[in-house]
């Protein structure tokens, strides 16, 4: 890994937090991507629920500023096939609604909040992915 | 203002992930990838992620509200129990197969690989409603066995 990966890292961390932060100043809520989108897929739906949508379409234009301001294209390379995406949504968004929480939710904001119960959400979902990965190879 | 906010709050997000190489499954594979040819950039995005939302928590929770709302809503809860646990193995299994999570798939919808990562989220929303569904249905089981 050379400096400039280390750099980017640590500079693109450092965005995700200052949006982290941003949403808890303003709205007071935790930027947990599964919970967002979650309370999105409801029949209860009103205008309070507005800012999900916002917060959406603010990471759906990523691409779109980041080339405008002169980024590159983000690659996104992805080896498997349609029936493994399929399998790996549904185990993700089954498990992070059953575990209350994804990558961001606990492994960002949980973390930061010294959550423990983000610590064991976390420390669970690292080892299960670090063995499905090993076990895929 | 409380959209705009929530609107901002996602597109930097989304550059951070993308700017951070998150937004290819390929580098959170790699990082996954502890036996083969390890690449430690996430644990670079998390420590520098959780170190900021960190301090600026500490900041924001100062203040006795947040700016547009009339409270924090902030979970309570400790305990850690089966749910946490399973669900969480089971999101991690999902992860690992694909590299791909919420976040980054929907920071990265708008590019070559929009379709895949669409099909992706597709059934994330699947797996939610599944999820859903399953606890409604044990709900009703249990009530109707009292």
């Amino acid at each position: 890994m050379n400096t400039e990966s280390i750099i980017n890292a640590l500079l693109g961390g450092s965005l995700i937090g200052v949006s982290a932060v941003l949403l808890m100043l303003t709205l007071g809520r935790i930027s947990g991507i599964n919970g967002i989108t979650s309370g999105l897929l409801s029949l209860n739906l009103n205008r309070n629920d507005l800012w999900r949508v916002a917060f959406l379409a603010g990471l759906l234009i990523g691409p779109m500023v980041y080339m405008a301001v002169g980024g590159t294209m983000p690659e996104v390379v992805i080896e498997k096939g349609y029936s493994y995406l399929i399998a790996a949504g549904v185990l993700v968004g089954f498990g992070a609604t059953l575990g209350s929480g994804c990558t961001s939710g606990h492994g960002v904001c949980g973390l930061a909040r010294l959550s423990r119960r983000s610590l064991i959400a976390t420390t669970v979902f690292l080892t299960t992915a670090m063995i499905t990965v090993f076990l895929n190879q | 203002m409380k959209e705009i906010a929530a609107l901002i709050s996602g597109l930097i997000f989304s550059l951070g992930l993308i700017l951070s190489g998150m937004t290819n499954p390929e580098n959170v594979i790699g990082f996954l990838n502890i036996t083969g040819n390890w690449n430690p950039a996430l644990a670079f995005v998390l420590m520098a992620a959780v170190v900021i939302t960190g301090l600026g928590y500490r900041l924001a929770w100062k203040r006795s509200k947040p700016l547009f709302e009339a409270s924090f809503s902030v979970p309570t809860s400790q305990i850690i129990d089966k749910r946490l646990i399973m669900g969480s193995a089971i999101f991690g299994i999902g992860w690992g197969l694909v590299g791909l999570c919420p976040g980054p798939a929907l920071a990265s919808v708008f590019t070559s690989n929009g379709v895949k990562v669409l099909v992706f989220i597709v059934a994330v929303a699947g797996g939610i409603l599944l999820q859903r569904l399953l606890t409604l249905l044990l709900e009703r089981k249990a009530a109707a066995t009292v």
